[in-house]
């Protein structure tokens, strides 16, 4: 769990930056982008990652399906009267559920972006690259698929808020002072990622021509 | 004060069960709480009937017998304080309380509040110990241990096996209690030497007494009444993820 949850933690960033390039003025963000999405279809490094990705996510879904089956069968009959939500917070009691919604949110995502460059027949642009830049403006122009995203990045900020930190005690990371240090960068890294990926679809909603 | 208390009872191990009201007068605010319940029983003896079974021993907070979920949080309203150390200052008149028995699918309830904690006994069976002879206590001073080693593993000590961290984790895990016992010992010289062996025997066990996994909500540490920091299971778990590592399971 926390091998796999670490691994996409670092994905996010990588793939964050990549995205960045879509906040250029639009015809530098249009060759920028384009360009960096054929490099990295192209390359034998990428396809690995790709590849440790998809298996990554799916032994973090199977092991958390296993956690909630072991924590479900370990608790017995319930409380009559629970006020036990006083004493943990919200996202760190709901990651199977903040976690649904980013599968959702991914199947979706993967179906829009990955699938169409992949398998789709897509124009190209004036490099003689594949257009991917075309597909994700004219996705964000539409404002109901930009509400879905930022709520499946939302549903990401919360899981990351809980899981950046329970990682590192999951791992073994026991030192106080190291601890609050850990602590903070989950706060500053999650506020990083959920802010990045929030600003794209808006920004090019507003920019729209 | 007048009290209103919903009681969870229940004839048998593994029988049925459910709330049952009650009404109390004359309770006073220094009562504690469970000689609050000490009355409660005394009403229900003058009525001929079953009294109501729960756990205790010292009543000063040391022991760790007693232990209520009472209105839905561990041991009570106060953070950390076990519900022997609970008076009924902390409840006003009129006020219903609910009061159950810690839930966990290991903790099976033998009677209304009375359950069974012996996983925990089995647990520290597994590995909770030293396995060498020690004999009589040795001068004081042969072997050294640092101030700050020995406070730290007094804090790892405190903790008197109440059963509350389990009882208020979401995934019933004892991960808080287990490593308050490797933790204690593996910091100290004596303690070192089997580390590996003990956090490997000990977690074995604790997942074959059915206890859940941690996913480090902390709500232990809030209930904990000695206030046991959530860092020892994450030292726990650097212990044991280093020894599998290493190939040192013991
Ligand atoms: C980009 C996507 C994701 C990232 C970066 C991520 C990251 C993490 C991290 C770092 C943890 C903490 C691991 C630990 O404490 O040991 C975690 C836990 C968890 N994740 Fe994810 N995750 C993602 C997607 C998902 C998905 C799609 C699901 C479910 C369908 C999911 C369900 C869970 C569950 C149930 C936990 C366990 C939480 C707990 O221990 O209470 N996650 N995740
Ligand atoms: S009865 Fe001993 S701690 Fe409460």
């Amino acid at each position: 769990m926390a091998l796999t949850g670490t691994f996409l933690c670092l994905f996010l960033v990588i793939h964050l930056l990549g995205n960045l390039q879509l906040l250029l003025p639009a015809d530098r963000a249009r060759a920028s982008f384009n360009w960096y999405s054929h490099l990295l279809s192209g390359n034998v490094l990428i396809k690995l990652i790709e590849w440790l990705l998809f298996v990554s996510i799916l032994a973090h879904i199977v092991y958390a399906l296993l956690l909630t089956l072991r924590a479900r069968k370990a608790s017995g009959r319930g409380y009559v009267y629970d006020k036990r939500k006083a004493s943990s917070t919200w996202n760190s009691r709901n990651m199977g559920f903040l976690g649904m919604i980013i599968l959702l949110f991914l199947v979706l995502h993967l179906k829009d972006f990955w699938y169409r460059y992949k398998f789709g027949n897509l124009p190209l642009d004036e490099q003689g690259y594949t257009d991917l830049y075309a597909i994700v403006v004219a996705a964000y122009e539409e404002f109901w698929y930009v509400l879905l995203y930022l709520a499946g990045i939302a549903a990401l900020g919360f899981h990351l808020l809980h899981g950046f930190s329970s990682a590192a005690r999951t791992l073994g990371l026991y030192h106080p002072l190291y601890s609050k240090v850990v602590r903070v960068a989950g706060k500053l890294y999650t506020l990083a990622i959920t802010a990045g990926f929030m600003i794209i679809p808006v920004y090019i909603y507003f920019n729209k021509a | 004060m007048k009290i209103h208390l919903k009681i969870w009872r229940q004839d048998e191990r593994d029988g049925p069960g459910g709330m049952v009201s009650y009404t109390l007068d004359d309770v006073t605010e220094d009562m504690s709480f469970l000689e609050m319940l000490d009355a409660l029983n005394g009403v229900l003896i003058g009525k001929g009937e079953r009294v109501i079974e729960f756990d205790h021993d010292c009543r000063e907070g040391i022991c760790g017998q007693c232990g209520l979920m009472i209105n839905g949080r561990a041991h009570g309203p106060l953070p950390h304080v076990t519900t022997c150390q609970l008076h009924m200052r902390s409840f006003r008149d009129g006020d219903t309380i609910y009061i159950e028995p810690f839930r966990a699918a290991a903790f099976p309830v033998l009677r209304d509040l009375k359950i069974d904690r012996s996983a925990f006994d089995r647990i520290i069976q597994s590995g909770g110990y030293i396995a060498a002879g020690t004999g009589s206590a040795p001068e004081a001073n042969s072997i050294l241990v640092a101030h700050d080693t020995a406070e730290a593993a007094f804090d790892a000590a405190a903790c008197i096996g109440c059963g509350a961290c389990v009882a208020t984790c979401k995934n019933s895990s004892a991960a808080l209690f287990v490593s308050a016992k490797t933790v204690h010992l593996s910091l100290l010289p004596q303690g070192k030497l089997e580390a590996p062996q003990r956090v490997n025997a000990m977690i074995a066990q604790m997942n074959a007494e059915q206890f859940g996994p941690c996913s480090n909500t902390e709500a232990c540490e809030v209930e904990c009444p000695q206030q046991i920091s959530v860092l020892h299971i994450a030292r726990m778990n650097w212990a044991f993820n280093k020894s599998r590592l290493l190939g040192r399971k013991g």
